[in-house]
Order: structure tokens, then sequence, then C-alpha cells
């Protein structure tokens, strides 16, 4: 048996839509099997894991919580991506983000003032960005590889920040714990709903981040630029648009973003900084990204997606008594399958059954 | 057994990995596939290889379990990109999330076990030599593979005729087609070998370099592998060398926090990272050396007509 590809004379709308719903359909399917084998029952270790966690209002509260970030970065990546500049760093740029937009609450602890939060979100973008910032000017200027220099900077960045809670930014009435002081009510994102959640203004941000970066996309000269480069660099050339530009573009954009998830979320849902302070949204929102197909409308229901994966570990650890890396399983099939299903979009799909020839896939 | 034989002796046992892994990934480059997904299928190699070391009790059963357990998860990436053509880089990235994912999972029950160590081959007569004796002759498995690996890859890769054709592959797709040699299948191999090599890497990790488990454990080393064959520029003895290089260096860090210099130890920990870098700044600022030792085919997909 081998399988043979064929190349579609146009790329398939129905299956550009259906692609992502049948890359989740076959890891909810895979998901069922590893439950199986695992010795727990697929359909009540599925309904904990999908279902539960969105029957009640404060779990609602949380998937926003957990979804924010995600699509904060995604939207980000996405440009990114769509322009063919590959920034894998945004754990990093997120840690910088979270650092540079907590210095107000934890070295002016004393200073009230209403515009606290303001320029907290704002240094965070900044830190996001001027991290991101060095993958791009070795990329331009250096022609460096861009996926492995940001890579080794989210370990720099993660070591930076796990000396400051250690060292000078250490609560000194924090029983030696590594922890920052906790920020003063000020300095803490508010909650949207507070009579029924902890869900914070970083959703908000989000959703007006993807709204906002769709309508450059397909609105905006910018936005073409990032699709005619990322497409073929030689068409975008001769329409006198420049690479190298296009290159701190977006990797300042999607820093910025990293960033700003970073302090919202500290500042809306930790409260203080500490040596962990993502459970590795940066990672995560690049599947985010993929699921919602690089579309920043798509990145806000992927988003989502992703944010139940978090919480039905969380369930399926208490009411299963399975490992919350189920999870991390989760997340890296549902890439697999996205990946693999984006092939029916530009192929026709034939599997041949007589005389083995090359490869018997 | 004086310092200097001591900090010899560390600063292999901190490169072996490296080297073995990145000569798995310059064959895979080398036959024009990228796979960013070294990182996932080492931690694969290092959890399979202690479970398999404490299930049986012998730690060579342990290496077994570590190359097979990383090749066969290399087919994943294999058949996603060879087969169905999808995108390599963000294939490897699904494939090292995976890993790590899967990895913990399954290693949840060996946290804190205490490991099986790899014990050492006395190599007779060659081990008496004083100093050099000592340090290579007294090695693991391990280590001995890893050298027989650069002579073997090197001599596969510019000797043999395989050889030829896994490199006129990497370089042009289409032609080697032409020629009639089955690029998919090359590739299939190319791949499973570099699958290999970091589940033996993985398992150097789990044995021998730190004879634990722990989630994370490869801590970035597939990625730095992954700049080691940039820097190397795809040559099997410049990635023998490269390897040794960052080894050092993270040798050096480790050293440079027992001698108390001050600095603070987080920093220090930086220092592999920010040396990779370097280095990768160092390599890829002439731009027409990189492009005349990149494998022309690198990364791109192949459809044959039919």
């Amino acid at each position: 048996m081998r399988i043979e590809l064929e190349k579609r004379p146009d790329v398939s709308k129905l299956f550009a839509f259906v692609s992502p719903l049948l890359a989740l359909a076959l890891t909810l399917a895979f998901g069922a099997m590893m439950f199986a084998i695992l010795g727990k029952d697929p359909v009540e270790a599925l309904d904990a894991f999908f279902v539960e966690p969105l029957l009640e209002v404060w779990s609602l509260h949380e998937l926003a919580i957990k979804a924010a970030p995600l699509i904060l970065i995604a939207v980000g990546l996405a440009v990114s991506y769509r322009s063919n500049n590959w920034n894998i760093g945004a754990e990093g740029q997120f840690t910088i983000g979270a650092i540079t937009g907590s210095y107000l609450p934890i070295v002016f602890y004393d200073w009230h003032s209403p515009l606290v939060l303001p320029l907290m979100l704002l240094l965070g973008a900044l830190g996001g960005a001027l991290f991101a910032a060095i993958p791009a000017l070795l990329k331009a200027h250096f022609n460096t590889n861009e996926i492995l220099t940001s890579l080794m900077l989210v370990y720099v960045a993660q070591l930076f920040l796990d000396w400051l809670v250690r060292g000078a930014w250490r609560d000194p009435k924090g029983f030696n714990f590594p922890v920052s002081r906790d920020f003063a009510p000020e300095a803490v994102l508010p909650a949207i709903w507070e009579e029924s959640g902890r869900a914070h203004w970083a959703f908000i941000f989000a959703i007006i981040a993807a709204i906002g970066v769709w309508f450059m996309l397909r609105f905006t000269l910018k936005g073409f630029e990032v699709v005619v480069l990322g497409q073929s660099e030689r068409a975008g050339r001769f329409a006198g648009f420049s690479s190298k530009k296009m290159i701190w573009f977006s990797f300042l954009f999607s820093g910025a973003l990293a960033g700003l998830a970073g302090i919202s979320e500290v500042s809306g849902s930790i409260g203080h900084l500490q040596p962990a302070i993502s459970p590795g949204y940066g990672f995560t929102a690049i599947i985010v990204a993929f699921l919602g197909r690089l579309n920043p409308l798509g990145i806000i229901a992927s988003g989502l997606v992703l944010a139940l994966t978090y919480l039905g570990g969380e369930a399926a650890q208490l009411s299963l008594g399975v490992s919350d890396k189920v999870t991390r399983v989760f997340q890296g099939l549902l890439l697999f399958f996205v990946l693999s299903c984006d092939t029916l979009i530009y192929y026709k799909i034939r599997i041949v059954w007589s005389r083995v020839r090359g490869v018997g896939a | 057994m004086s310092i200097f034989e001591a900090i010899l002796l560390t600063v292999i046992t901190a490169s072996t990995p490296l080297v073995i892994a990145a000569l798995g990934e310059l064959v895979t480059e080398r036959s024009g596939v990228l796979n960013l997904g070294v990182e996932g299928m080492m931690i694969m190699g290092a959890v399979a290889a202690f479970a398999g070391a404490q299930t049986s009790g012998s730690p060579y059963v342990g290496i077994i379990c570590g190359i097979a357990a990383a090749a066969l998860f290399s087919l994943l990436f294999a058949f996603l990109t060879l087969t169905l053509v999808a995108n390599q880089v963000a294939t490897g990235l699904a494939l090292t999330l995976l890993g790590l994912g899967a990895s913990g999972m399954l290693g949840e029950p060996y946290v804190s076990v205490p490991g099986i160590r790899l014990e050492e081959i006395v190599i007779p007569v060659l081990s008496d030599i004083p100093v050099i004796g000592h340090v290579l002759f007294r090695q693991d498995l391990i280590f001995y593979l890893s050298i027989a690996l650069v002579i073997g890859v090197s001599w596969f890769l510019f000797r043999s005729r395989a050889g030829l054709k896994l490199r006129a592959i990497g370089d042009s797709h289409t032609s080697a087609h032409t020629l009639g040699i089955g690029v998919i299948r090359t590739r299939y191999l190319a791949v499973m070998f570099g699958g290999a090599c970091a589940g033996l890497a993985g398992a150097q990790l789990s044995l021998v370099y730190t004879p634990q488990w722990a989630e994370n454990m490869s801590a970035g080393r597939g990625w730095i592998t992954l700049a080691l064959v940039v820097f190397a520029s795809w040559r099997p003895w410049r990635v023998f060398a490269g390897g040794y290089l960052f080894g050092a260096v993270t040798i050096l860090q480790l050293h440079a926090q027992a001698f108390g210099l001050g600095i603070p130890a987080q920093f220090l920990s930086m220092l592999p990272y920010a040396a990779t870098i370097v280095v990768l700044i160092i390599i890829s600022h002439n731009r027409r050396t990189t492009l005349i030792n990149t494998p022309a085919s690198l990364g791109k997909a192949f459809v044959p007509e039919r």
C-alpha cells in the first residue's frame, strides 16, 4: 500500500474550512484511545476533559483567562508566520514583557496613580518588542536563523526572571520564597464582570488585537505587504516592499503582543512575579496560530479550544487521576493533525493498494 | 586523578550527546530535510532509555529502547513531511511539543527513582597510557559509539555510493529523481537515522550524564544541536569539534559556579545559549559561504510528478 498525492487545480475551499474541524475530531478520537489504554472509560474521560469545564460560569471565566494570552500571542505570531518570519521565541518575549511591565509596581511600589496600570501595559509591550528586536536585528543584518536565535533567548529570559525573583526583586517579607512583593491594587488588571468570576481585561485586549489584525491583514497596505512578502519575497521586491523592514515589523509586532500578554497575565492573574509565570503559553500559541489557519478570527476560536485543553487537563487530574501532562500530549497531537489535514486543501490523496514501490507507508 | 583529567572527563560527557544528535541531524539535513524536532526526539529517547534500563535492569537494553523509541517517533515527522508534504518547520515544532508532553507523561512513574549508570569499558593496554589513557580509554559504550559515528558518517557521506546519492538528493531532489534515485525512500531512512541518533543522545543523558529521569531534562540541547549543524557547515568532523566546543562552554559554566566568581549562577547558565547565538552570528555573517554549504533543497517539499 502506498499513498499518492495529486495536486488540486484549485485550493479546496471546502477543506480549508473542514480541515481544522477534522483535525479536532481526530485528536478527540486519539485522545479516547489514549484514555482507554490508560484504563479510563473514554467517554467519561473526554466528558471530564472537554465538556465539564464548559458547564459552569466560573470555569468559563477561567477559560477566558487561559485563552487571553494564547490569542494575544498567536495573533502576533500569525503576522510573523504569514510574512515568513519564524518567531518561535514568544515564550521569552512573554517573560521579558512580564518583567519590564512589573518594574513600576515592584520598584516604585509606593507610587499610587491611575497612570500605573496603563504605563505597566505599555512597558510590557515595549519590553516584549525590544526582546524580539534581537532576533530581528540578527536576521536582518547578519542573516542569522531566527528560529534558533529566538528560541535560545527563551532560556535566557527564563533564567533572567529566575535571577530577579531570587535576587534583586525578591520580597523581603516573602519568607525567603522566590517571589516578588504583591502588586498594589491599582497595578492589578481589573476583572470584567467581578460578580461572576475572575476573567480580566486581558481577554478584551485579545479580542481587540484579533479584530485589529484581521482588519490590517485584509484591508490595509501593510497587511497586503505581509501577505505578498510571505508568499514570495521576489514578488514583494518587485512591488517595492522591503523584506528587511518586514523582518523588523513582524518581530516587533509579535514581540509587543507577547509582552503585553506577559504583563497582563502577571498583573491580572498572578499578582506578583515568580520563577514560573507561564504554562508554556508562548509555545502553545504556535499551535493556536496554526489551528486558526493564521487568520486572526480563526485564532479567537482556536485559542478558546486550546485554553480548554489546559482546563481539561486540570479537571482530568482531579476527577480521573491522570497526569496533567495529558494536556501537552493533546496539544501536540492537535498540531500534528492540523498539519496533516492541511494536505487535503492542496492535494487529493489516493491510496494505491497494488504494486509496492518506493515507500510502503 | 588530576583536576585536569577530571575536567576533561566532564567535558567529554557533556559533549557526547551534542555530537551524536548533531551527526544524526547532519545526515537528515544533507538529504534535504530540516527536522526541528531534535529536542522532542532526544527527550523521548531519554525517557525510553531510562524506562528500558529500569524494567530490564540493564543499561544496554535501555540504550536500545532509547534508539528504537526515537527512531519510531521520527517516523511521525517523516510521514507528515515526506508523504503528506506538510510544512517541515511547523511539523518539527509539533514533534518537539509532542515529545516534551509525551515524555513527561510516560516518565511520571520514574521521577526521583534512582537511575542505573552505564558502566565504563576499560580498554586493556591503551588505558594504561598516562592522562590520555584514563580520559579516552576508560569510557562508556556511548562515547566509543560517538567516535565511531563521526568516522562512519564521514566515510558514508563522502566515500560511499549511497552517501553520494544522499547528498545529490539534498542538493537537487528533482534531478536526483530524474536519475532514478528514490528520493522519498532515502529521506525516510535519513530522518530515521537522525531519530536514532537523537535517541542515543537522549539515552546518554538519562544513563550517563545524569543517571535519572527529570521532566525537560534535555534542557534545550536539541536546539543547540541544530545550531551546531549550521556551525559545522554540514561537515561531520566540524560537528565533532563544535560539539566539544559547546560541551566545554557548558562545563566552564559549572566550574565557574564552583569557584564562586561572584557571578550569579543564572547568568552562567545562560552561557551555552548565548554562545550558540554568538556562534550563529559569526557563521551566518557571510551570506555566500552559508549559501554554498547549505544543502540546496533543504526544507523544500518534494512531490514526484506522476
